[in-house]
Formats: C-alpha cells, sequence, structure tokens
C-alpha cells in the first residue's frame, strides 16, 4: 500500500531531466541529413512586394532552395485554427512587421543565414492599420481581402467579429453614480524562453513534424486538410515546449515546413530567433470603454461596456479570446444589467493569439479599475465593495449560465488578511485588492489509455502537452491512488500523436480536470477488468468484490491490483488495458458554444511602496489566492500560481511592445523588451489556495494555471492610487508613467455623474 | 572561403581538439558540434542567461564567446557538474523547491546558481537576486530559486 499521491508535493516527473540539461527540447533533437531554414522578410509592416530577387542567395554555396510564394501551389493556401486566411508565405503584400516572404533551405544555419540576406526584395510601403482608432476609420486601407473573409457585412471592414452580450434593459436602469473611463492594455509577448521551431520529414506520403505545440491534434489535423492527406500520413511529435504560454497553440511555420520538406526531400528545420519568435506571435491588446452604475451604498446597478481588442493581420484563434473574456466582462459579481460590446479587429501587426489569461487581464483592468473608481467616489473600502458585489456560491454570474461554483468570498478574505488589508501604512505605501475570473475549458474531449502492465508497473497515454505545469505528475498521481501502484512504476507518455490518442489542447487551464478525468476514467476501467477477474478467480459475484485506495477486497480478503492480474493472467502474462474519456459537447445557440467547465476565481492583493522622486515602484507585499477546489499537487500550484503572479507583474509594471510609424516593432528583442527578473520579484510573494473541492475534476479540482494573472494591473494600480493619489487607466505603470503621473497631479479623472 | 581553425578545449574535463569556423561562437559548438545540447539557446545576444557555463572558472554566456576564443580554456557545462545520474545539491534543491517549470531556462539558472554559491557560500537574498540577475524565467520560477539556494546555503558549513 502506498501513501496517498493526491494532495502531496509529489517531485515533479522530468525533473531531473531538465535541472540537468537532458530534456530534450525541439532545437537539441537533429535528423540525419537536415537542412536548415531561414525566413526572410522585410523592414517595415505593410507593403507591396514589387520583386524578389533570389538568384544571389541560389548561387551560394550550401544553398539548396530559395523558395517565395510564386513557388508553391496557386492559389497559395492558407490555414489558421478558425479562419483559413494565414498564406504560408505572403502573396503579393507583406500584412505585418517579419511577415516571412521567402525562405531559405541551406545545409547550415550559417549559410541559410548569409543567403536569407543575399535575397532583394523591392517593396513599396504601403498605409497601414496599427491601432483602434484607425481599425474602426471606414477609410482605413483593408488588412484582409473582402473576397478571403466569410461572407458578410463585415467581410469590407477590419472588424473581424462583433458580438454583443447582456441581460436587462440598460435603458430602464438608473444609478446613483455612473462612471465612465478608458482604459488601455498594450500589445505584449509571449517571450517563452524556448523560441519557436519546428522539424519536418517528409516520407511515405505524408509527414512527421516534429514542433513543440500546444494543441499536437490540431496541427495535424490542419495539415492533414492543407495535405489532402488522412490523419494517419501525419504525426506530429510534439516535444515538451520550453514554455509557451498560448503561444504555441496554433500552427505558425509547420505548414511552410511541409512545403520545404517536399520541395527538397530531405529533414527540414527552422528554429526561430527570439526576435522572430517576438514577430511570430503576442497577446491582443485593448481599449475598453465602460460606464459603471452604482447604488449610493456600493452596490452594483449596470455595466455597460464597449471592448475593441486590436488582433494582428491574421486571425489565428484571437476572435475566440475576444468573445471568451468579454462573455465574463462583469466578472465574479451579481451584476443586474448588463451590455458588452467586444469587437475583434484586424491590424497590421503581429498576429495576437492566446495568452496566459485569454482576454481575461484586459477586460479585468477595465472592470476592477472602475470598482476602485467607485469606491473612491462612495467612500467605501476596495476590499468592501468586491465583498458586497461578489456573487456567492450559487448565484448567477451571467444569468441563465453556469452559477458561481466557488466560494469566491473566502479567497478574499485570505488574500485581504495576507496582505494585511486595513493595518497603518508608511508615507507612499499603499495597498490595492482586486478579482478575477476566467471560464475554464467549455467544450471539449480527452481521451487517455492507460496499460498496466504485467509486473504492476503502469504506462499512461495522453495527449496533453507538459509546458511547465507540470501535467505528467498530476497524472501519475492518479493513476498512483487509484491503482495502488507506487509513483516511480509509472511512466507518462505524451506529445506524438501515432501512439497517445486523441487530445483536444493543452490550453484553458483545462488539463487537470479534462485529461485528468479521463485517466481517472481509465482507472475505473481497470478497476472494473480487475474485480472481474477478482471475482472469477475467487468463485464469488462482482458486487462482492471492492477496490479501495487501490486495493482489492474479496470480502474481507485484500490483495493488491498486481496479483490479482498475476494470478489470473498467469503463465502467459499480458496487461490490462483501460480505457477513458471525458467529453463537453456544443450546447445549441450558446455564445461560447458551451458553458464554462469551471471558473478559475483568482484574488490578488498588494502593498507597494512609491519612490515619488523617481516613480519606481517597490512590491512589497504581493498575494495571490485562488480557488484550486482541490490542490492535487500543492507544490505544482504554488509554483503555477506563482508563475502566473510574475507574468501579471511583467505586462503591470514593464512590457509593452513599442511599434514605430511603419509598424515595425522597435523594442524587439531581449535588449529591448524587459520581462522581470529576479531583481523584480516582489520583497515577498505568497500564494494560497482555498480548497472546498467543489471543482468538476478529479478530487474535486478544478483548472488554476491562470489565475495569478486575470487581476495583478488592477490591484497594483489600486495600491499605486492609494499610495501616491494618482490614477493611471494605461499599462504598464512604468517608473517614468508614474512619475509624470504624479507630476501632473494626475487624480481621478473619471467622468461621473452623480444623482 | 574562410578556414576553419584548430582549437584545443577542455570541456567537462575531458580534452577536445578540433577545427572550427571562426564566427562559430563557443554555444554553436557545443550545442551543434559536440551534442553538448544541455546548455540552452534563446537570445543569443547575451541576455537571457540559458547558455550560461563556466569558462576558466569564470560564468559566461556561451553565445558571447567565439570557440576560437576559448582555445586553450576550460569550460564546464550543465552536463559536467554532477556524475551521470546524479545531482549536485542545487539541482536538487530546485526541485525540492518547485524552482522548475517548463525547465528550458534552468541549466543556465542552475550554472549562475553554482557559480554564485562557490565564490559566495552563503549569499543574501540581495546577492542571490543579483546573482541570478542575468538568468531570465518566464515560468516565474524566481522566488523558488531563492528559496533553493538558501536551503543550500544553509546546509553548508559557515
Amino acid at each position: 500500500m502506498t501513501a496517498s499521491q493526491i494532495g502531496s508535493s509529489t517531485r515533479r516527473f522530468g525533473g531531473y531531466e531538465r535541472v540537468t540539461g537532458s530534456q530534450e527540447f525541439v532545437a537539441d533533437l537533429r535528423l540525419d541529413g537536415m537542412l536548415f531554414v531561414k525566413l526572410v522578410s522585410i523592414d517595415c509592416a505593410r507593403a507591396r512586394i514589387v520583386s524578389v530577387d533570389t538568384s544571389a542567395a541560389r548561387g551560394l554555396a550550401g544553398v539548396v532552395a530559395v523558395v517565395t510564394s510564386d513557388d508553391l501551389p496557386q492559389p497559395v493556401p492558407r490555414f489558421g485554427p478558425v479562419y483559413k486566411d494565414r498564406p504560408i508565405l505572403a502573396v503579393g503584400e507583406t500584412k505585418y512587421h517579419g511577415e516571412p516572404v521567402a525562405a531559405v533551405v541551406a545545409e547550415s544555419k550559417e549559410v541559410a543565414e548569409v543567403a536569407a540576406s543575399l535575397v532583394a526584395i523591392q517593396f513599396e510601403e504601403l498605409p497601414a492599420v496599427f491601432t483602434v482608432a484607425s481599425a474602426l476609420n471606414p477609410l482605413s486601407p483593408l488588412v484582409q481581402e473582402p473576397e478571403l473573409r466569410s461572407a458578410g457585412t463585415l467581410a469590407s471592414t477590419n472588424v473581424l467579429s462583433e458580438q454583443v452580450f447582456g441581460w436587462g434593459d440598460l435603458g430602464a436602469t438608473e444609478a446613483d453614480l455612473v462612471i465612465e473611463n478608458d482604459y488601455c492594455f498594450p500589445m505584449v509577448t509571449h517571450f517563452a524562453i524556448e523560441p519557436h521551431g519546428c522539424m519536418v520529414v517528409s516520407s511515405s506520403g505524408g509527414f512527421e513534424v516534429w514542433s513543440p505545440v500546444q494543441h499536437p491534434y490540431l496541427l495535424q489535423a490542419i495539415l492533414a486538410d492543407l495535405f489532402d492527406l488522412p490523419l494517419t500520413r501525419v504525426r506530429v511529435v510534439a516535444p515538451d515546449p520550453g514554455g509557451a504560454f498560448g503561444g504555441k497553440q496554433n500552427p505558425k511555420f509547420e505548414p511552410l515546413l511541409c512545403f520545404l520538406a517536399r520541395m527538397t526531400n530531405r529533414p527540414v528545420r527552422l528554429i526561430l530567433t527570439l526576435e522572430e519568435s517576438f514577430q511570430a506571435t503576442r497577446r491582443t491588446s485593448a481599449e475598453i470603454h465602460i460606464r459603471s452604475g452604482f447604488s449610493r451604498d456600493g452596490l452594483l446597478c449596470f455595466q455597460d461596456i464597449e471592448s475593441n481588442f486590436l488582433l494582428g493581420a491574421y486571425a489565428d484563434i484571437a476572435g475566440r479570446v475576444v468573445s471568451k473574456s468579454n462573455y465574463l466582462g462583469c466578472g465574479p459579481y451579481r451584476t443586474p444589467v448588463a451590455k458588452i460590446r467586444a469587437r475583434a479587429l484586424l491590424s497590421h501587426t503581429t498576429p495576437s493569439c492566446a495568452f496566459r489569461g485569454f482576454g481575461t487581464p484586459q477586460v479585468a483592468w477595465a472592470l476592477e479599475s472602475q470598482m476602485d473608481a467607485a469606491a473612491r467616489h462612495l467612500g467605501i473600502d476596495g476590499l468592501q465593495i468586491r465583498l458586497m458585489n461578489l456573487a456567492a456560491k450559487g448565484e448567477d454570474v451571467v444569468p441563465g449560465d453556469v452559477p458561481a461554483d466557488g466560494e469566491w468570498a473566502q479567497s478574499v478574505q485570505k488574500a485581504a488578511s495576507a496582505v494585511g488589508w486595513g493595518e497603518p501604512l508608511e508615507p507612499n505605501h499603499g495597498r490595492g485588492i482586486a478579482v478575477g475570473i476566467k471560464s475554464g475549458a467549455t467544450t471539449g474531449l480527452s481521451y487517455s489509455t492507460i496499460r498496466l502492465l504485467f509486473d504492476g508497473s503502469v504506462t499512461i497515454y495522453a495527449g496533453t502537452s507538459d509546458m511547465g505545469q507540470g501535467a505528467r505528475t498530476i497524472f501519475a498521481q492518479i493513476v498512483s491512488d487509484e491503482l495502488g501502484v507506487p509513483i516511480e512504476q509509472i511512466d507518462v507518455v505524451m506529445g506524438d500523436t501515432s501512439v497517445v490518442p486523441f487530445d483536444l489542447q493543452t490550453s484553458a487551464s483545462r488539463s487537470t480536470v479534462f485529461m485528468g478525468n479521463a485517466i481517472l476514467d481509465a482507472c475505473r476501467d481497470i478497476q472494473l477488468q480487475v474485480r472481474e477477474l477478482a471475482a472469477e478467480l475467487h468463485g464469488t459475484a462482482l458486487e462482492n468484490v471492492r477496490i479501495v485506495a487501490g486495493g482489492v477486497f474479496i470480502s474481507e480478503v485484500k490483495v493488491s491490483i498486481p496479483e490479482v492480474v498475476q494470478a489470473s493472467l498467469g503463465r502467459l502474462r499480458g496487461e490490462l488495458i483501460g480505457n477513458g474519456t471525458m467529453r463537453r459537447t456544443d450546447i445549441a445557440n450558446h455564445p461560447l458554444g458551451g458553458r464554462p467547465a469551471f471558473f478559475e476565481f483568482n484574488c490578488t492583493a498588494f502593498e507597494v511602496g512609491v519612490d515619488v522622486e523617481t516613480g519606481e515602484v517597490s512590491v512589497i507585499k504581493h498575494v495571490s489566492v485562488g480557488d484550486t477546489g482541490k490542490s492535487l499537487n500543492p507544490l505544482q500550484v504554488e509554483m503555477q500560481d506563482e508563475g502566473a503572479a510574475i507574468m501579471g507583474l511583467g505586462h503591470t509594471m514593464m512590457e509593452h511592445v513599442i511599434l514605430d510609424e511603419s509598424g515595425r516593432i522597435a523594442n524587439l528583442g531581449a535588449l529591448d523588451y524587459r520581462i522581470p527578473t529576479s531583481k523584480d520579484l516582489p520583497l515577498s510573494l505568497s500564494t494560497y489556495s482555498i480548497e472546498n473541492a467543489d471543482g468538476p475534476g478529479p478530487y474535486g479540482s478544478k483548472g488554476v494555471s491562470e489565475g495569478a494573472i486575470l487581476c495583478t494591473a488592477p490591484a497594483f494600480a489600486s495600491a499605486v492610487t492609494e499610495a501616491t493619489g494618482v490614477v493611471i487607466r494605461n499599462l504598464p505603470l512604468t517608473p517614468e508613467r508614474v512619475w509624470r503621473a504624479i507630476r501632473d497631479g494626475a487624480s481621478d479623472s473619471s467622468t461621473v455623474e452623480q444623482v | 572561403m574562410i578556414d576553419a581553425l584548430p582549437v584545443v578545449l577542455n570541456i567537462n574535463g575531458l580534452k577536445y581538439e578540433f577545427e572550427v569556423l571562426p564566427y562559430r561562437s563557443l554555444l554553436d559548438v557545443l550545442r551543434d558540434e559536440l551534442g553538448l545540447t544541455g546548455t540552452k539557446e534563446c537570445c543569443a545576444v547575451g541576455e537571457c542567461g540559458a547558455c550560461t557555463v563556466h569558462f576558466d572558472g569564470r560564468s559566461i554566456n556561451a553565445c558571447l564567446m567565439l570557440a576560437i576564443e576559448a582555445d586553450g580554456g576550460s569550460v564546464t557545462t550543465i552536463e559536467g557538474i554532477a556524475p551521470p545520474g546524479e545531482m549536485t545539491r542545487v539541482q536538487d534543491a530546485f526541485l525540492e523547491h518547485g524552482a522548475v517549470q517548463c525547465g528550458f531556462c534552468i541549466p543556465g539558472m542552475v550554472m549562475s546558481a553554482e557559480y554564485l554559491l562557490a565564490r559566495n557560500p552563503h549569499p543574501t537574498e540581495e546577492e542571490t537576486r543579483e546573482g541570478l540577475s542575468g538568468n531570465l524565467c518566464r515560468c516565474g520560477g524566481y522566488n523558488r530559486m531563492l528559496q533553493a539556494i538558501s536551503s543550500v546555503s544553509e546546509e553548508s558549513t559557515p
């Protein structure tokens, strides 16, 4: 009998490999005879490609091919997770800074780099769309050709999609206090330390693809569709990503590499530089106009929200980012009346995609800052105004949809006490608190297969990508408890579509719930088989055999699962195979296609000290509390939560992609784009979990890896306001921005109607 | 055509003699020519620390040193700090304290931590933060890394 794994901080599967450098990321793999690919782009965002002269590059020794869109099938194939809008290489014009116009394939990476510099591209810069205002202006150029858009009135605009959510009659709703403001959330980049990359072999009519992709089965489907192949002819091997954060969800250059592998009949490899990774994906920026109505005593009366999210040149999954986050645009509160108009706008910028929090940090920045503005105007405490409006468990958040699924006030109280809410403060210090909810995955499905081998050891097959969240460890912990197998006798196989059963995706903090439940289901399948074998062995009825904590009880006799297996299967040996599924299907007419499987709720609180001479903010205390349902591995929950918190500090304090007048990223790369370092770590960072076993995952768990990034910015900004009196509605709160606000005496500039 | 130049390096206690093109970095040689892929590449401009190795007793970014500059020197990479199958106390503490998420920055981070503790076995928290400040971790594991290093420091005799 092994000690229970669930709820213990079992050591990370793959940890040894990661601390010794033996973990093989995609760039660490080598294929025999592989060629090196370098992308060629031009030095502005939108331009008409006048000519591409590849002769000098082709003439260089070691160059195998130089490919432009002219060398591809015509019309040039397009792909994307929702819209097939992204061409394999730029066709006719470039639409964002860094969009590849050509690709060089060479015998070494140095030759590829030199040859890429020899590709001569004549181009004519064209007027372009880089801002929300420009994207909304009907006189602006169109980012995507109307004939390539799906039919509809929006096809001849730069609006990819527009959705209105809401309930109640806004026109008939009165409030004692109405606060109206505009908030900006900038472009930020994922900055996974592992740059993007992939390798492809063209073989036996199909492809083998190595890509650290979050959704291997989506990549397989997209490639099979592009090349008109059966799924069996596209094998995707997904080495563990070296950080992904949403940026590695969807295909980027894998389709191009497939063409290059086919053209050259050699294995091909593309590893982007960090600068190229910056140009491959980013977070969707947002401008949010919001009117919030409150009663005199601080109760919410209504929210009237207009969100404009600026996507890049191709939609990727960003339309979903906009709809999913804005659907919960009123946050975790009881909101009697709401209207949320959310637009996804195309622009000539880096294609944005999923990024930890999936749009919620953007909407929470506006919403939670409004709560603080109301609190200030009404003379109510920032903690109290949240507690009085927070939905209690079972109360509506979006009327008619899943109600509040946690005791959220417990998280808020915990955060308040941990940050020392209400205690005296030093001069120029302040505290802030904020809350956020994000919808977990809605629809989806995960399958798992588990093999209980003859000696009692177990192999788990799961299509999840272990990108830092530690999914392998969680899965092994579940199986250890359910089948009574010591954790060190469990192997977890992932990341190969020719081996593991289908999983929709690794995103939305879904894997513990979706794949965890599939694994639990597979364990139940094996348990039933073991009970049947035990009943047969002992000549008793199935109902007389129970499995408790991984042990088999035949009436009062207890044996282990391997003992039953060995006694039953005997000399010929063999194994038991269990299959498990978690499946949530579409709901017709639901704005998100399905209801949230769970909410990820977080409360974040800060104490900061501001140097009013420099605008520099010191983080004295940073507290994050998540409603985890059940922390299956508390250490991993804390790691994830701290990681999300630090990433949130990045977009709050320092990170923003800066575009110049030609749409070039001005701060491209690690020298000019700052992310938090060890020196930016708060003086005190603490994270707590509220566990009421009220989630839909195994043992009452919920997903947890995004919570602490949801409301970092508003909690931080609120603390800065208390410390200095200034109110800032644009991120990030760099020392310069804080210093200017203090110099200008930028007090609360809300438009206020008070009845 | 540029000629390759002969280079002699001691890497993890083994002598390597080879010819290398003069523009190749020490990182290129370690990863591409010698197959020592434990040292990772991210920014290639000396900002992220993923390629941290020890060279003649100093902690360096292998992306910033040409292989021919390293000629005659002694390099320790992540592969060379513990025998196969074993871990140093720092590596063990990183796992014990939950400092490892995706793991891509970790080899470089471990090399910086080892260097810090070799020079200063009992660093203050401020000194540890400074010692790791050249290594970026996007998973945000810094808090746990500080705890791990502190635990190793406490174990060692003052």
